[in-house]
């Protein structure tokens, strides 16, 4: 068998086909896999064994992050770094830092969504073994494609035949 | 009463295949037209014409245009609040309309949310040339300058700046991360190699896996929840910029959703002023249809009744009030030296948006092209008479004064159009201006619901 394989990849017309090759992967016992599709396709992270993600949670953590720094900038300036009396308000005139302190947070939240999306998912990553499969362009259009990826411990000459009696359009080596 | 409304969203006959096709064709196989480069080379020269004003600006200061005391705030504080106020209909769009599942939206969002980042771009420059001293303007922000100095945070101004620096920042992120996945079908559809290689550096190598595709539908729902109160927030802060100050015309409670109905009001109008002629000339009446027109300008007409009934409601409050200065300020702006834009703004915004009412007038891409082009009018003028007439008479007669704009207001408005017009010519040749994997998704669904 070929050693410089990252996988074994199968091509389907419809992500229902996708979803039910997905399942019939992981019931046999494979888990080093992965889906693609060119949207999104309800349960296909679920089929290949990908159940929760801390996106929310990054996300969360940002945001409260976010206020803690609005807030506290405005106090520490306006109380402790540079007290200033204006129209004798308060020093701790807290109704007026609340608008900053909702900017920042939306802010931080935001960026804590999109710059931890992009990480958790490993991008930017110009390279990718899956892009070898010249097939694998129709992937952001119209095909959905099962990789099996050869570092799993299933993985093997059986392999081949397991995809091929899943109905695809077409099994394709993947070159790592 | 619930009968489901028979135009559709997507004309019959489109699978995900053609529709990818259609939409990346008309950036990759659609040959440069003469269409384009016209309007292009239109654009450029009023975006030449803006530089020139700012050129002068910088080199003689803002005593070139008319402001001076009482009226210190100008066109640049008018065309500020216009433009600000037509980028909210993007976020609106994209954001507000994906969490209430308006599914018409996805055909019109990522045009809408370019708009609002080249309204949001329009924007910025006029309070940032209006500082006088533009080289400064991080004078604004909290930073260790070397006098231990900070920003007045009780002051709305400053909020201003954290609002829409806010705004600028949020809606630049939402519109690029809802381009990486079309970005990567640009990738691979497009034949020549240098293409190839700038679509695959800005798709991020964005290969549609599926733990991706969890992540990112987390990540944008998760920035559609963040972005709705923050474009809510960003009009109500530019109105506290009035509503904090004593003068009469500003000094009230009802500005911020006032101006936030009034911002969504002019971004629709914006929306279907470049929406009607680019589905021409693109042919892409198929995606975006008279549905999508027409759901549009029932927006157009319930906010407009919004704005008109703010109108109403300061005139009743300044009666109400009692308050000698603030009679004055509303009978002044009706019948003194500035009437002329007061009656323009009643017409544009109250009398012109009933004509909604009509079904056979929303479904009419001409007459709703000019209604929209009035409303577009009658908003720029509602924001001149807000700051004008009420600055140049305020308590003292002895303070009162004329204002006039110059040469250089005019042509600093309109080379924003300019610089405006000239990025939404280039994001329409340069990337799919109608979101390529939400159409694909949304020709599929409803392919699978008609066979159920």
């Amino acid at each position: 068998m070929n050693q410089n394989l990252y996988g074994m990849m199968a091509e389907f017309e419809q992500p229902e086909e996708l979803l039910n090759a997905a399942r019939a992967a992981h019931q046999a016992g494979y888990r080093e896999m992965d889906a693609y599709s060119p949207f999104p396709v309800e349960g296909a992270a679920e089929a290949i064994g990908f159940e929760r993600t801390r996106v929310p949670l990054v996300v969360l953590i940002g945001g409260i992050t976010g206020a803690g720094v609005a807030y506290g900038m405005q106090y520490y300036s306006a109380i402790w770094d540079y007290p200033l009396n204006i129209g004798g308000r308060p020093l701790h005139s807290w109704p007026s830092f609340i608008p900053i302190t909702f900017e920042l947070t939306v802010l931080f939240a935001a960026v804590a969504a999109v710059f931890g999306m992009l990480l958790m998912n490993g991008l930017p990553k110009p390279y990718h073994p899956v892009f070898n499969v010249p097939a694998f362009k129709l992937a952001s259009q119209t095909r959905f494609f099962l990789c099996l990826q050869a570092s799993d411990p299933q993985f093997g000459d059986k392999t081949k035949h397991f995809l091929t009696s899943l109905n695809p359009i077409a099994v394709h080596e993947v070159e790592s | 009463m619930n009968v489901p409304d028979e135009t559709p969203v997507v004309a019959p006959g489109y699978d995900s295949g053609s529709v990818t096709r259609k939409i990346t064709d008309v950036v990759l196989a659609r040959p440069l037209g003469r269409g384009w480069l016209a309007g292009f080379a239109f654009a450029f020269a009023l975006l030449m014409l803006l530089n020139f004003a700012i050129g002068w600006l910088l080199i003689r200061g803002v005593g070139i245009w008319g402001i001076n005391i009482p009226v210190a705030w100008g066109f640049a504080i008018v065309n500020f609040v216009w433009w600000i106020g037509i980028g909210h209909a993007g976020t609106f769009i994209s954001a507000i309309l994906l969490l209430l599942h308006q599914d018409w939206r996805t055909s019109i969002n990522r045009f809408a949310e370019a708009m609002t980042l080249f309204a949001v771009a329009c924007a910025g420059l006029f309070p940032l040339l209006h500082l006088g001293r533009p080289w400064v303007f991080y004078w604004l922000l909290p930073y260790p300058d070397t006098m231990g100095l900070w920003p007045q945070w009780r002051s709305p101004l400053v909020w201003d700046v954290f609002a829409v620096s806010t705004y600028a920042t949020v809606s630049l992120m939402f519109w690029y991360v809802g381009l990486i996945p079309d970005l990567a079908t640009m990738r691979d559809r497009s034949a020549p190699r240098p293409l190839q290689f700038i679509y695959g550096v800005m798709a991020l190598g964005w290969r549609g896996s599926a733990r991706h595709w969890k992540r990112f539908k987390m990540a944008y729902l998760l920035l559609a929840g963040l972005a709705t109160p923050l474009v809510l927030s960003v009009h109500s802060v530019v109105s506290l910029d009035f509503a904090v100050a004593i003068v009469p015309g500003w000094h009230s409670t009802i500005f911020p959703p006032y101006f936030v109905a009034g911002a969504i009001f002019s971004g629709f109008a914006m929306v279907l002023t470049l929406l009607i002629p680019v589905r021409k000339a693109y042919g892409l009446q198929d995606f975006i249809t008279i549905r999508h027109l027409e759901n549009c300008a029932k927006i157009m007409l319930a906010t407009g009744l919004m704005v008109a009934h703010g109108y109403i409601t300061e005139m009743f409050m300044s009666w109400y009030s009692d308050d000698k200065f603030d009679i004055y300020m509303t009978l002044n702006r009706m019948f003194g030296p500035y009437a002329p834009a007061w009656w323009l703004l009643m017409f544009c915004n109250v009398l012109v948006p009933q004509a909604l009412w009509f079904k056979s007038i929303r479904t009419n891409p001409a007459i709703l092209f000019v209604l929209a082009l009035l409303v577009n009018v009658g908003m720029w003028t509602e924001r001149y008479v807000i700051v004008v007439t009420s600055l140049h008479r305020d308590f003292m007669p002895s303070a009162w004064g004329i204002y006039h704009p110059t040469r250089w207001d005019w042509m600093t408005l309109i080379g924003s159009f300019g610089l405006f017009l000239s990025l939404l010519f280039l994001f329409l040749r340069l990337l799919p201006a109608i979101s390529i994997t939400e159409m694909s998704k949304l020709v599929r669904d409803k392919k699978e619901s008609r066979q159920q």
